[in-house]
């Protein structure tokens, strides 16, 4: 199914909770709303699903509006953060409960609620109550009860935020592969964007009930429009620092600033040359250890190590009280007062206007 | 309950004292409670009694009798029994009907007044119903006039009586209720919405069923107060016909005749006999709701 959002706000009172968001979901699609806690993304997901009216603007599923249509007519299927399982419901009946609604023969639900669970392999815990089972398996109950009445679209807000890591990164998986062979177009809300980089085609960025950018995770995380997609997308986060000019001499162009000076690729430096003082944002997978001393390094001493187990991640202190973080073999053992000289490829470097907060490069 | 568990894993004299200090205190404060109920016991089955020495007729100690029970033979008793049953049941089924609708709509929907509306069932349970017996017996008076709904709810019958008191009994019901209904996630009321489920449905199928608990400590505080109402039943019902058991204790102790007491202890100890076997079946459903009620379903 086709979902397509036509300035959509949602307003308590003084309150903006969504403000005037338009993006189009294609069917088949599977698309995450991203955003910090807070900032619409579930208030537009239930909308969606027909919760919340809208204060204003339209919902239109497959060109039809459907802004009046309650959520029972809407054909959609949800999972909560918190599962909401029916406690007093046996899993059996939890998973029935949307096609005893519908009024269907005890035949059909019976084969129906067994295929699914047996899909989601919960099928041997049917007669359970909700509370006698792991989160892990709530969850697959409450995908189950979303699924089963083959709905034409799927919601999901937050619903791994309750599982601990490891289960987390399994059912990521699981809701990717169920999502890719049903074929069911899926709005999935979260605030982890490592959730929304590996599960998504297309993520929409929410910050403060307004759209900040709607793309692909290639694109956001290749060039980011404004300064929270740089810093919320990628983990660990972009390294940003501000009050960083780029001049050109000679015929190459330079980024400095009192802790460093380095080259930048002409094509990133002539949009930003001569700007005065703008924001440079450097991925932490873009600072290497220097090999050797070759006039084009960042001197900095070591801050602090987190190790991460695979990587160590070093904060390295700067010249004026610049911090940068980046990631280095653990078998370097780097250890805090340590100095040491890095090497920043800025064949990816970003920059940003420190006013309007927007990429001087894509913008 | 802090205090107790900190001081509860120091093994020492101290602690023991405290303990002791504690228990005497305790004791000490119940006593006139314990007097009362031995009193009552003794006095029931006993000819008369001084403090709490049974005594014959001829003042010896003794005189066990089983005559102060002999009312049970009489079917006035009986009459008033069953009413103070109406009263009480009537309160029950009326108050945790109409509290619980009432107090989900408060607790879960946006209407005009909503807010009004809620400081005035506050106000209005504060209110002493004792300032409203006039008005109240006007509302019968025309309530009587009614065809058909006068005989059974108008002035001088048991569902008049009932009526006023579960309206009396609705404000406190409807906030315990709202509080209830509170306490259960939004996300599975959205749940049952979006799985097809009518707004009455999600309240009869999903949510009626994780407050039970509360409506169990709402049926048996309302199931009390019916059966040992007084001030109302004794206002609108003349005679004793169709009153309860406290009014028809308070006719035992009229100004024509002498008062036998021990009939008194007696019918008293009788009227116990309910809530006595009522909490013994629910005494650990009470706790429940005392110790906070359900926390996260199942």
């Amino acid at each position: 199914m086709r979902v397509e959002l036509r300035n959509l706000s949602k307003r308590w009172g003084n309150v903006v909770g969504v403000d005037n968001i338009s993006l189009e979901v294609k069917d088949g699609e599977f698309v995450a709303f991203l955003g910090p806690s807070g900032c619409g993304k579930t208030t537009t997901l239930l909308m969606i699903a027909g919760i919340y009216k809208p204060t204003s603007g339209e919902i239109l599923f497959d060109g039809r509006v459907v802004n009046h249509v309650p959520p029972k007519d809407r054909n959609i299927g949800m999972v909560f953060q918190s599962y909401a399982l029916y406690p007093h419901m046996t899993v059996f009946d939890n998973i029935a409960y949307p096609l005893k609604l519908q009024k269907l023969p005890k035949e059909e639900i019976r084969e129906r609620v067994q295929r699914v669970a047996d899909m989601m392999g919960i099928g041997h815990l049917l007669d359970r109550k909700p509370g006698q089972l792991s989160g892990g398996q709530q969850q697959r109950v409450a995908l189950g009860r979303a699924l089963v009445k083959n709905p034409k679209l799927l919601l999901f807000d937050e619903p791994l935020s309750n599982l601990d890591a490891r289960l987390r990164l399994t059912m990521r998986g699981e809701i990717k592969r169920r999502q890719m062979e049903l074929g069911i177009t899926s709005i999935y809300v979260t605030h982890d964007q490592v959730e929304a980089m590996t599960m998504a085609d297309r993520i929409a960025v929410i910050k403060d009930g307004k759209l900040q950018a709607y793309d692909t995770p290639e694109e956001l995380y290749e060039r980011p429009r404004t300064l929270f997609i740089a810093s919320f997308i990628g983990n660990p986060p972009m390294n940003l620092i501000r009050g960083v000019e780029v001049v050109r001499e000679n015929g190459t162009y330079w980024t400095q600033c009192p802790a460093f000076r380095v080259p930048v690729p002409p094509e990133r430096g002539e949009k930003v040359a001569g700007q005065g003082e703008i924001i440079m944002g450097i991925r932490p997978e873009d600072i290497t250890l220097a090999a050797e001393e070759d006039g084009q390094g960042v001197v900095g001493e070591v801050y602090v190590v987190e190790p991460l187990g695979r990587d160590d991640l070093i904060s390295v202190q700067l010249l004026g009280d610049v911090y940068v973080h980046f990631l280095a073999d653990p078998h370097l053992k780097l250890r805090p007062g340590m100095k040491i000289t890095m090497h920043f490829d800025t064949s990816k470097v970003q920059f940003f206007d420190p006013e309007s907060e927007r990429s001087l490069l894509w913008g | 309950m802090a205090v107790w568990v900190e001081t509860e894993q120091v093994d020492g004299i101290g602690q023991r004292l405290r303990n002791a200090v504690a228990y005497i205190l305790l004791a000490v404060s119940i006593i006139p409670i314990l007097v009362g109920y031995a009193w009552l016991l003794i006095a029931t089955f006993s000819y008369r009694t001084e403090g709490l020495l049974p005594k014959d007729p001829q003042g010896n100690i003794g005189g066990w009798t089983l005559a102060n029970w002999q009312f049970v033979t009489d079917p006035l008793i009986w009459r008033v029994t069953f009413n103070s049953l109406v009263i009480a049941l009537g309160m029950v089924v009326g108050v945790g009907f109409a509290s619980s609708l009432a107090g989900y709509a408060l607790s879960r929907m946006n209407f005009a007044g909503r807010k009004g509306f809620l400081s005035m069932t506050l106000v209005l349970h504060a209110f002493p119903s004792v300032t409203l017996l006039i008005s109240i017996f006007f509302v019968l008076q025309a309530i009587s006039a009614l065809p058909g709904v006068g005989k059974v709810f108008g002035y001088n019958t048991v569902g008049g009586v009932a009526l006023v008191m579960v309206s009396l009994d609705l404000p406190l019901g409807i906030w315990l209720m709202k509080g209830f209904f509170d306490n259960i996630s939004w996300d599975m009321e959205r749940a049952a919405l979006i799985d097809g489920a009518s707004r009455f449905r999600v309240w009869w199928e999903i949510i009626m069923p994780q407050i039970r608990p509360g409506l169990a400590a709402l049926a048996i505080f309302t199931f009390l107060t019916g059966w040992s109402a007084y001030l109302i039943p004794a206002t609108f019902t003349i005679g004793t016909k169709v009153s309860n058991l406290p009014v028809y204790i308070n006719y035992l102790m009229g100004e024509t005749s002498l008062t036998n007491w021990n009939q008194v202890a007696a019918v008293g100890l009788f009227q116990m006999i309910p809530i006595l076997v009522f909490f013994f079946f629910t005494q650990e459903k009470l706790l429940n709701i005392y110790s906070g009620g359900t926390k996260g379903g199942v």
